[in-house]
């Protein structure tokens, strides 16, 4: 390593760098395609590879190029490629290729099955300078394409895994939990943790998000039947005890609070947002609802965040449910709950959507933030006991027991 | 390659990398493999090596630009040698800079 005093390095988590104003976009996702060349049983968005009206309406390379450029001049530093697939696009390499061009660190969501010899060997000698992250659907062929329903793919993606290791390519692998791949995770985790670039467990997508189009109320069906219960998600999350609390623990000292009637408290659209495969751009990747996206064929990346995006989050929840229930809730910091998902669930940007209303109380009484029949907007007192779960150094159940004493 | 800087040579950001103004910093990106330690690092300029960054057009020998740094700060012509030998030295391991040929 050479030391100086003139020349720093910045990692990627670096924090210090703006020191006064920040890049008004810092992060950009793009979805290049919502088509796939799998038939995930899970998936939200994926559209057959060969969809025909997908393919004609997708930003053409140049479009997406001037969204890049776009961008770079908002201060953007990094651009997620996602999808779909996105190796799917025949441009993917061309407008790869200038997104590093123009300075931007590129990270990669993609199923690794459409790695050829020739992307992988793009990849090494233009580094993409974020970890590619692939999601691996189970270790055998059987579980694999029992998730991905495409005969040929778990071959295809492990090609494409062995060709990064290959070439040295950073790489990350994702879980996604589902029924025919859940006896595998350990054996999962033990081959992540074999990868190099893997400084920690992977993450799992575990609650599934229905259609994100809103295009199919049978898929959507087969969406919820694959979702985890609430208990045995609790179970799985804190199967490493100490680190589940401590996790918890970290975010409810920081962001919970019950949000009122504001529906973006999240930030969502400030400093990151996402241009869908036609053009698009939206707060955050999920939320699609009509009222929340705006159109850049006819506008600018700018004229979106400065002008368009903040409109937008100044909309207020009016759902009679939603203000007694969400408003009032103090965990709303540990819940999924939010206008993208009220969107996918209910076609609305705010009606409490009951699984996630479910699998967060399940988590609260299991932290022991809640008492068995306790429903978190009843919670009057509600800052003592997030202080006092933050300060302990053990499971809180302890703490609901002498909560209720104290009733 | 010559690693070594040289007063009497001029010199020019590499093609390999992309250069960058956020926010009023300076951002060097890598735009291929083997310029950083790591695959996954960019770097930026402290003031020091910014000012001498901006005067690195190809043409200006390191001793010009230690003549018009002497000039423009209130330090000694030793010291401004030191840094910019000290820079361009770093920069040209970095494979962030290139000897340019001179007209």
């Amino acid at each position: 390593m050479i030391e100086n005093p003139y020349c720093e390095k910045l990692n990627r988590a670096e924090v210090k760098l703006w020191q006064s104003k920040r890049p008004v976009l810092e992060n950009l996702d793009i979805e290049l395609t919502e088509r796939c060349n799998c038939n995930c049983i899970h998936c939200y968005i994926n559209l057959p590879a060969d969809d025909r009206n997908a393919l004609r309406r997708e930003l053409s390379t140049e479009e997406v190029k001037e969204i890049l450029r776009q961008a770079t001049l908002l201060g953007c530093l990094r651009v997620r490629f996602t999808g779909g697939e996105p190796l799917l696009r025949d441009d993917f390499s061309e407008i790869y290729t200038a997104a590093r061009r123009l300075g931007l660190r590129v990270a990669l969501l993609t199923n690794a099955t459409l790695i050829t010899p020739e992307i992988a060997r793009l990849l090494a000698s233009i580094p993409p300078l974020e970890p590619i992250e692939i999601t691996v659907y189970g270790m055998e062929r059987e579980s694999y394409e029992a998730v991905t329903r495409t005969p040929g793919s778990f071959q295809a993606a492990w090609q494409g895994i062995h060709l990064l290791l290959a070439e040295g390519i950073p790489f990350i692998v994702k879980g996604a939990l589902l029924p025919p791949n859940r006896l595998e995770v350990e054996r999962f985790e033990q081959w992540a943790s074999t990868i190099p670039w893997m400084d920690k467990p992977p993450l799992y997508s575990l609650l599934f998000d229905l259609r994100a189009r809103r295009d199919s109320m049978e898929k959507n069906r087969h969406i919820r039947a694959l979702r985890i219960s609430p208990e045995d998600l609790v179970e799985f999350l804190s199967r490493r005890r100490e680190e589940y609390l401590k996790q918890v623990r970290a975010f409810c000292s920081r962001f919970t609070q019950p949000p009122g009637n504001r529906l973006f408290p999240c930030g969502a659209g400030v400093g990151g947002a996402c241009a869908d495969a036609y053009g698009a751009f939206q707060m955050c990747l999920l939320l699609r609802h009509p009222d929340t996206v705006y159109d850049l064929k006819k506008g600018s990346l700018r004229h979106a965040i400065e002008e368009f995006f903040p409109k937008v989050r100044e909309i207020k929840a009016r759902d009679h449910e939603y203000l007694n229930r969400c408003a009032r809730c103090f965990l709303n910091g540990l819940c999924e709950q939010c206008p993208a998902q009220s969107w996918m669930e209910n076609g609305t940007l705010d009606t409490p959507v009951e699984y996630l209303c479910e699998i967060t109380h399940a988590q609260a009484r299991h932290v022991g933030l809640l008492g068995e029949s306790e429903m978190s907007w009843e919670v009057e007192e509600w800052k003592e006991r997030i202080r006092r779960f933050s300060e302990s150094r053990s499971i809180g159940q302890d703490y609901v027991s002498r909560k209720s004493a104290s009733r | 390659m010559n690693l070594k800087a040289d007063l009497d040579a001029c010199y020019l950001p590499s093609e390999d990398i992309v250069v960058r103004e956020i926010e009023g910093e300076l951002i060097i990106v890598p735009l291929v493999s083997g310029i950083g330690d790591m695959e996954d690092e960019l770097f930026t300029l402290n003031q020091t090596g910014r000012a001498i960054w901006e005067k690195l057009d190809g043409r200006k020998t390191l001793e010009d630009i230690v003549g018009e740094l002497s000039s423009e700060y209130d330090a000694s012509a030793g010291e401004i040698e030191k840094d910019v030998l000290g820079l361009i030295g770093e920069l040209l391991k970095r494979k962030m800079l290139v000897a340019a040929q001179r007209d």
